[in-house]
């Protein structure tokens, strides 16, 4: 199943990829975005970890989603006309930074059985609530900071 | 399925995204790009984390998810905020740090 499941997600996830960065209109980047967002969390199925694809589109894509476009609705412009500025010189170093990253793959010297999988479920909220308590509960501050930040910046300073 | 085409795959997303970063005008179109580049990291730390059968890596991959939604409400309210202050949302026009 799984070689055919990567050939199938694969091309999927590069061509959302490419719709988001090409993509002149930002609801239809947007909607390309949820749509890599969400053939992520089918790979993450595919990788045993089904509690993370639920994560991955509950929170993710929904959130974010829900985000941006509220925020292209509140713009003005939606429609980027001249969306590119130096596309070149952008092309040529996203290209070299892919050569750089694609050339340590050779050199990691994967071991080529894998044990392919993850505990799930229950091992994961053992750990959650037990090793990374601190974290855990720490973020939660962060999103309370983040909420309390976002409401303070976008707010309109005098509605007098 | 293995960890070398996963982590080539995420490698080509990263890349697709970075161009997007360094290549747009429009602030969300910006945005949007990180997020293609988030998004390609943790499927990468995802495919090591599962080829190795380490539990931390969906731990470390679900804070990451949660901290990135965090950082885009902050970054979309900046976005509003240059948007109603200096009145458009092109990238080079919000450069006010230059010397």
């Amino acid at each position: 199943m799984t070689d055919v499941v990567f050939w199938i997600l694969a091309p999927l996830l590069v061509i959302c990829a490419l719709g988001v960065v090409l993509s002149r209109n930002l609801y239809r980047a947007a909607y390309w975005l949820a749509g890599a967002l969400v053939t992520t969390a089918v790979f993450y199925l595919a990788l045993t970890s089904p509690l993370l694809a639920a994560v991955q589109i509950l929170l993710y894509t929904g959130g974010v989603l829900t985000l941006v476009v509220f925020a292209l609705v509140i713009t003005a412009s939606t429609d980027d006309k001249e969306r590119w500025r130096r596309p070149m010189p952008a092309g040529v170093l996203a290209l070299l930074v892919f050569v750089a990253l694609a050339s340590v793959i050779d050199r990691m010297g994967v071991a080529g059985s894998a044990q392919g999988g993850l505990a799930d479920g229950t091992a994961i909220g053992v750990e959650l609530f037990t090793r990374y308590i601190v974290p855990f509960e720490l973020l939660s501050l962060l999103l309370l900071g983040a909420i309390f930040g976002a409401l303070a910046i976008a707010r309109r300073e005098d509605p007098s | 399925m293995t960890l070398e085409r996963l982590l080539f795959l995420s490698f080509v997303v990263f890349s697709i995204g970075l161009f997007g970063v360094l290549a747009r005008r429009h602030v969300i179109a910006l945005l949007l790009s990180l997020e293609l580049m988030f998004n390609s990291v943790n499927l990468a730390i995802l495919a090591v984390a599962w080829h190795n059968g380490w539990l931390e890596g969906v731990i470390l991959v679900l804070f990451g998810i949660a901290i990135t939604v965090a950082e885009v409400a902050v970054g979309l309210s900046l976005f509003l905020l240059a948007e109603r202050i200096r009145g458009t949302v092109i990238v080079d026009d919000l450069s006010e740090l230059k010397g």
